[in-house]
């Protein structure tokens, strides 16, 4: 088929929908745990979430994939009918039973064989608790999932036994009809069994004008010569039980030229239920008008499509703000008065590009909460093999972010979540002995925050080790045996290259990726990372990220003849500075006043090497900007031109990594204009950013 | 003529494999998402037939049969029901909300279509 291979995608696609649905639900149920109850509505969600991926798989016979979502199934069915109760070693398995069948998933989806060894064990853990379904779950019985080929209630597997004749009397009622059967397609199936005979008996028919044309008023007598056994004839007749009257009866012999007349004791009657031996029903969830109401949140409409066609839609509407840019340019160098048309229109099409960029840029927005439930995942992992107990907690998983700022987000995060677990919360034993609850808690959390997107991860351990930092760090010479650092500094030293407290190589965090990879990858995602730590209560690292990589708002401002771009979020205020403000520094560094406070200066125009140090401001501009620890520092700026948005054209590609420089942008007039990154240009300042 | 097929599940795998296989078969498919959306869509439609799934959010397959079959305006319609499950109880409920047939996934797309054509005499 054409579109399988399509199907197949939407199939892993829709899994991945599924497998975030079968997380939340699990979750939920982990937060009523204590109740020792689980919301039905939540215990049917995640079994229907198991229930279909089962049955795609099993479309595309991905048998290990189906095996396993089968004992899963069953054992969440158990969980549903009551026969097993929730706890948090239940609830434990069954998050294990999920990451695993994501694996599978992902396995299944990239041609690899799944790791067999894993799912066996799971699987017995899950068939254990339902203990009815051992046997079921033995090695030997892989192929048995309770689903035939395809069974139609009237088509029937040819059997070999048996060998008669049959005389079926028919009567149906109008409900026969009004359920959408149809006897002659009921004589049809039962004519693949063998020779059938119909004798149509229309003697209750009533005359024309009295009658009722829903009502049932023609009866059969059938005979049937088949070599079937009699069961196969129960089942054509399964899905009429009760909206006919039927009865079966076997003849001695081969039925002569003239049907018989119906014998007043039927011999055979069909059993409204043909296979006794089935398991007890299952009761479903009440689905009152409250529940229903609760879940009738209608998936809202979307369209799928490729994040090609997205990314060259937002590079052609980058292109488009530029040309604005350029177009607004043209028309003030031509001296076009404000109050024109040319002027107002083109005011009118400046909004209107950037309402389309915000829109197009809304596409690429996603939840993070994909990437969360992945942490929970890796949290659970790593406290596996710390021998922690840990319980992460997500917050504001609703946030959206770029998509690409949540994929290159995954490996800094895994190992933020692990160095929590790992460094951060204490052993059970040291937490009792400080007086708090022996399971850890990590929270991690996503909140926009002016124009920015803010992720932490705070842990309630037992906070930075200054002493010991400091220590490792002297030692391994990253500072000077005798340096003083503030607390705020020493934390820092954790992003240093070749900083790591572990003693020991851990499983976890020791693999030799360090916090400075964390940091360097935020930093190329155009985000900061800072820490704050408070002995005894813990630690949080912070994350602040751009809402898209594509533009920002900045000052477009002049430095010793270039023009630079400064990005509007990290600018508290501009001001000129009175010469009794500024103060010199016996380093030949310079301080600023600002309301009391001492702000220390930088010179961007000596600091990129375009000038000797400035010593007069009276014809310049400070521009205080801060960093995500509110650490301020005043840049110098010549002048000031103009603030507008501005397309951000990535430079690492060609030039890598120049510190101070956060990316390129062209201008309206065609000029190329760096964009300067304020956190390291504060940074620099403290003399703690990279060299 | 060209059998008119509305095909409910909640699972978009199942609902496009379901549509290539009766598309390619010749009939005009109609997908709907739930017991629910299966209602609505079945409010402006006369389709030949209809295959349900049973587990489904909002509104089940049975809740669908037997909202069909109460209503009454689709009287005479058959209804299959296309389900992994293949419990007898779960067919006698089945039958009891007024299902024509039972199909247990993951189906034959052969075997689909002249079960399909069989129910419709077509």
């Amino acid at each position: 088929m054409d579109h399988s291979s399509d199907i197949r995608a939407t199939f892993f696609q829709e899994c991945e929908e599924l497998v975030e649905a079968l997380n939340d639900g699990l979750n939920e149920i982990d937060e009523t745990i204590e109740d020792g109850l689980a919301e039905p509505e939540t215990v049917n969600a995640v079994f229907r979430a198991v229930h279909s991926i089962k049955g795609g798989a099993g479309a595309f016979k991905l048998e290990t994939l189906v095996r396993f979502a089968h004992h899963f199934e069953t054992t969440l069915d158990a969980l549903r009918a009551g026969r097993i109760q929730p706890d948090a070693a239940l609830l434990l398995l069954f998050h294990r039973a999920a990451d695993h069948l994501s694996d599978l998933l992902a396995a299944a989806r990239d041609g690899v064989d799944p790791d067999p060894e894993g799912g066996a064990e799971l699987i017995s853990l899950l068939a254990a608790l339902t203990g009815a379904d051992e046997e079921e779950s033995s090695e030997g019985e892989a192929e048995d999932f309770g689903f035939v080929p395809l069974t139609l209630s009237f088509e029937s597997e040819p059997a070999a036994t048996g060998s008669g004749c049959y005389e079926i009397l028919f009567s149906p009622t109008r409900a026969l009809y009004a359920n959408g059967h149809d006897p002659s397609v009921l004589f049809r199936v039962l004519g693949d069994l063998g020779q059938v005979k119909a004798r149509l008996d229309r003697s209750r028919l009533p005359a024309f004008a009295a009658l009722d044309w829903q009502e049932s008023w023609l009866d059969w007598t059938l005979t049937l010569t088949t070599d079937e056994p009699e069961h196969q004839i129960d089942e054509v007749f399964e899905f009429v039980d009760g909206l006919c009257t039927l009865e079966i009866r076997a003849l001695d012999e081969a039925p002569p030229g003239l049907p018989l007349l119906p014998d007043p004791e039927p011999a055979v009657t069909v059993d409204a239920e043909p296979r006794p031996q089935a398991p007890p029903p299952k009761p479903r969830p009440p689905e009152g008008e409250d529940s229903a109401e609760k879940k009738a949140a209608a998936p809202r409409a979307t369209v799928r499509v490729e994040l090609d066609r997205v990314d060259r839609l937002i590079n052609v509407v980058g292109e488009l703000v530029i040309n604005q840019a350029m177009l607004s340019q043209c028309v003030q160098d031509a001296g076009i008065p404000t109050r024109s048309a040319v002027r107002s229109g083109l005011d009118d099409f400046k909004s209107l590009a950037r309402e389309i960029q915000e829109s197009v840029m809304a596409i690429r927005a996603q939840a993070i909460k994909p990437l969360f439930q992945r942490m929970s995942r890796i949290a659970r992992e790593a406290s596996d093999i710390a021998g922690k107990q840990v319980r992460l907690v997500t917050e504001g998983e609703a946030t959206e972010v770029d998509k690409t700022v949540i994929e290159r987000l995954a490996d800094p995060l895994t190992h933020m979540i692990r160095n929590a677990v790992d460094h951060g919360i204490e052993p059970a034993e040291a937490r009792r002995a400080a007086g708090k609850p022996e399971t850890g808690c990590i929270t991690l959390s996503a909140a926009h925050r002016s124009g920015r997107v803010l992720i932490e991860v705070a842990d309630d351990g037992g906070g930075i080790n200054r002493p010991k930092v400091k220590q490792i760090a002297a030692g391994k010479g990253l500072i000077a045996q005798d340096a003083e650092l503030s607390d705020a500094e020493i934390d820092m030293l954790l992003f240093l290259p070749g900083f790591s407290t572990s003693t020991v190589v851990s499983d976890l965090s020791g693999r030799g990726v360090g916090m400075d990879v964390v940091k360097s990858a935020i930093q190329a995602l155009g985000g900061r990372v800072s820490i704050s730590s408070t002995p005894g209560q813990g630690t949080v690292f912070s994350i602040s990220l751009p809402l898209t990589l594509a533009v920002l708002d900045g000052m477009v401002v002049d430095v010793a003849g270039q023009t630079m771009v400064v990005p509007i979020t990290a600018i508290v205020e501009t001001l000129r500075p009175q010469p009794q403000d500024v103060h010199f520094l016996g380093s030949g560094a310079q301080v600023v006043t600002i309301r009391g406070a001492f702000v220390p200066i930088i010179d961007l125009g000596a600091a990129f090497g375009h000038r000797p140090p400035v010593r007069d401001f009276s014809q310049r501009v400070l521009m205080l900007v801060e960093n995500e620890q509110q650490r301020q520092c005043a840049l110098v700026v010549d002048a000031i031109f103009d603030q507008r948005q501005v397309v951000i054209k990535g430079m690492e590609n060609g030039y890598g990594r120049i510190p101070g420089i956060a990316a390129a942008t062209i201008l309206g007039d065609g000029r190329i204009a760096l964009i300067i990154d304020p956190d390291e240009a504060v940074g620099n300042v403290s003399g703690l950013g990279d060299p | 003529m060209t059998l008119t097929v509305l095909a409910i599940d909640d699972s978009r795998t199942i609902r496009e494999l379901l549509k290539e296989a009766l598309l390619q078969a010749g009939f005009e498919v109609h997908l709907a998402i739930d017991g629910l959306d299966g209602l609505e869509k079945l409010e402006g439609l006369a389709p030949d037939v209809v295959i349900t799934d049973i587990n489904m959010p909002r509104m089940d397959g049975f809740g669908f049969i037997k909202a069909v079959r109460d209503k009454g305006t689709h009287s005479a319609l058959p209804i299959i029901v296309l389900t992994t499950e293949s419990a007898a109880d779960l067919k006698a409920r089945a039958r009891e909300a007024g299902a024509t047939a039972w199909i247990v996934k993951p189906f034959d797309e052969v075997k689909l279509v002249s079960a399909l054509r069989r129910v419709t005499a077509a």
